[in-house]
């Protein structure tokens, strides 16, 4: 009996946290699915049956829009990695004291709603306004030329956003690395090019894993950036998913598209950490 | 009402009735979790609200109450400088008993039936007696499901002696059978003549080569698919899906040739301002506004093809505790008196033409009065064209499937 008890006692203990992913993951995303599957419309209710042709119907539609966010969100995701990376670098190695500061200013922005933060670019980067007005008024641009309405306002707004969210677990790995890993490097006559290609970034490796996972699943997803910054031709899936869920009132399509969303995207987690595999981060990080 | 001239001076009466946003889309964080819960309910199909089947007799047995719950929109009903006291309420709490709780709750049609639809679907009262919702869908969606309360009009003689033709046997709502018109409004092209270069009259100005990447159109279905089809000389409120489709390839080639900037909802405002669009489809309020906020040089217009005009209703939904209030209510606001006092600060267009009188005579407010926008003349409304009021959910996915392939993209 005290055997017995002492097995299930791990089990026992866990039990909150699987009850909780029962009802607030499992069963809301089992009721997408049947959703997605169900035929009716909201004034007479739904009813579940195996329609699977909203999947074939959401992909023939709306195929293209799924592309654009996974190229968005890959693109977004690389240009944060090359923002991000020195800046983690430079507080991590000469942040000194003051760390916490400039942590703690990476992340003042956040203390804005996010709505609110892409609306002030929306009015930094208008035609007229004092970025291009005035690169205008110098005669350094065009006087067409516009940077809202395009992709890359859409992509640079993923990459504003996202920018706290790759600092923040590549700083903890760069924290860790032991400094005098890199003396060695330097002792053993690394240029300090080489010593950063071949010690730093190497053992940097789970920060640019977890970060790339925070910031491209993020990004992929978002409908805010593309619905303020962009125009024609920018519209993302969550943009697509937020107009059939909440002005067309068409819940089986934006329940099969949030489906598929999910489903690619873990596809392609899948392929990523095989590529960049887990057991090369432990192996880095050992 | 071929083009309106702001205000003279800073009337913040004049203004306060037009900073209200419409069609809200940047609290969808919210409306998204309501949805969420209507969906998790939707699942129970039609319940027994709608089991009256004689509404004379349950009128009838009915008795009056001295409570009366009013949801209404943000900045829609006239306010004292204090900001608290609203002068018609008190007012009619004096002349009926009658205690009104008067809540501004209602930030977006989509939002509010979300938060109302599975209390009604549930047979459950939703504490309200009234409240004032958009024609569209969503209206139309309450009375196919026989959520809204058919009204005694025989208590309500104010409406047929005051009321405008603009607003009598609306198409989504024939004969007034539900539902009584709180305020209206025109959707027509706002415009920067410095940036145009030239006077604006026609819907043709929106397909103009000469605005390529300057153009601003609404992403709101409704209102676009509205549009297509009056630049093709066809009434929407009267269109058929054959119109649908041949207004959607106008603005499908509208989009191809590159002439749209964007599909906007309320910021449209924002980029006319800031000079990103020369000119867009706009809500004659938020160029009023403008104009007082400084800008200056926007113009509305309503373009020689005609308009759009939307109403926001009164309505009485089922289960509603105090409904012989809510119809005391509509009596009382449709006099020159109140809709008159009401109107000197919401500045919308007014449902009684006669509370022109009223404001220009005993409020003394000219600006408003002589405004063609809160009172518009006759001709203005030969022009006007209500949105298309869909019979089915099939007819409106119908037409969201033939007009969100142009604003998604």
């Amino acid at each position: 009996m005290r055997r017995l008890s002492r097995n299930l006692a791990p089990y026992l203990l866990s039990l909150p946290s699987w009850v909780y992913l029962a009802v607030f993951f499992v069963i809301p995303l089992g009721s997408m699915l049947g959703l997605a599957l169900a035929t009716g419309d909201p004034l007479d209710g739904y009813v579940m049956s195996d329609n699977f042709s909203e999947f074939s119907l959401a992909f023939s539609q709306y195929h293209a829009e799924f592309l654009r966010s996974f190229i968005y969100g890959a693109i977004s995701t690389i240009i944060t990695l090359i923002i991000a990376f020195p800046v983690a670098y430079w507080i991590a190695f000469y942040g000194g004291r003051n760390k916490s500061t400039y942590l703690f200013l990476l992340v003042l922005p956040f203390f804005v709603t996010f709505v609110i933060r892409v609306l002030a670019w929306e009015f930094i980067l208008s035609d007229q306004g004092f970025v291009l007005g005035t690169l205008k008024n110098l005669g350094l641009i065009p006087q067409t030329a516009h940077i809202l309405s395009t992709q890359w306002a859409v992509i640079g707004g993923l990459v504003y956003n996202s920018l706290a969210y790759y600092v923040l677990p590549l700083y903890v790995a760069l924290e860790k690395i032991d400094r005098r890993v890199v003396q060695a490097a330097n002792d053993l006559y690394a240029t300090p090019a080489i010593a950063f290609t071949r010690v730093i970034i190497p053992l940097s490796a789970p920060g640019i894993f977890a970060g790339f996972l925070l910031v491209f699943v993020t990004n992929v997803g978002d409908f805010v950036n593309a619905f303020i910054l962009g125009g024609p031709g920018t519209y993302m899936i969550g943009n697509v998913i937020q107009d059939s869920f909440f002005d067309n009132q068409n819940y089986p399509l934006a329940a099969a598209l949030s489906s598929m969303l999910m489903f690619l995207l873990m596809i392609a987690i899948f392929l990523y950490a095989k590529a960049f595999g887990t057991d090369t981060i432990q192996d880095y990080a050992a | 009402m071929s083009k309106s001239s702001p205000p003279e001076g800073q009337n913040l009466a004049f203004l306060r009735g037009l900073t209200q946003p419409r069609l809200s889309r940047s609290d969808f964080m919210r409306g998204a979790a309501a949805s969420f819960a209507a969906m998790a309910l939707s699942g129970t199909g039609p319940a027994d609200a709608a089991t009256v089947t004689n509404w004379k007799a349950w009128w009838e047995a009915q008795k009056p109450t001295k409570e009366f719950i009013f949801a209404n929109w943000p900045l829609y009903i006239d306010v004292t400088s204090n900001g608290k006291d609203h002068p018609s309420i008190d007012t009619f709490t004096k002349q009926t008993g009658i205690s009104v709780t008067y809540d501004e709750v209602i930030q977006d049609d989509p939002s509010f039936y979300a938060k109302v639809a599975p209390v009604l679907k549930s047979g459950q009262p939703t504490g309200y007696d009234m409240m004032v919702i958009t024609d569209g869908w969503y209206l139309t969606e309450l009375l196919l499901q026989k959520f809204l309360v058919p009204l005694w009009r025989e208590k309500v003689p104010n409406f047929n002696k005051y009321a405008g033709a603009s607003v009598k046997n609306p198409s989504y709502d024939p004969g007034n059978k539900h539902t009584m018109v709180w305020q209206s409004g025109l959707t027509g092209i706002g415009y920067n003549p410095k940036l145009t270069k030239r006077e604006i009259t026609s819907l043709d100005d929106l397909w103009d080569p000469a605005f390529a990447g300057h153009i601003g159109m609404f992403s709101d279905t409704n209102e676009i698919g509205s549009f297509g089809m009056l630049k093709l000389g066809i009434n929407p409120t009267t269109s058929t899906p054959a119109d649908w489709t041949k207004a959607a390839a106008v603005l499908q080639d509208q989009k191809d040739k590159k002439l749209v900037r964007q599909y906007y909802d309320q910021s449209y405002i924002n980029a006319l301002q800031n000079g990103d669009i020369w000119i867009t489809m706009a809500w004659s309020g938020d160029i009023y506004q403008a104009n007082s906020k400084g800008y200056k040089d926007l113009k509305f217009v309503v373009p020689k093809e005609g308009c759009s005009i939307w109403h926001d209703n009164m309505c009485i939904p089922v289960g509603a505790k105090n409904p012989l209030s809510a119809l005391a209510w509509m009596n009382y606001y449709y006099t020159p008196d109140v809709a008159g006092i009401i109107e000197d600060y919401v500045n919308y267009i007014c449902p009684v033409p006669g509370a022109k009188d009223y404001i220009l005579n005993v409020i003394k407010d000219p600006d408003v009065a002589n405004s063609p926008l809160v009172f518009p003349p006759q001709s203005s409304f030969a022009k006007t064209h209500e949105f298309r009021a869909f019979k089915s959910y099939a007819e409106y996915q119908t037409w969201v499937n033939t007009f969100s392939p142009i604003v998604e993209s």
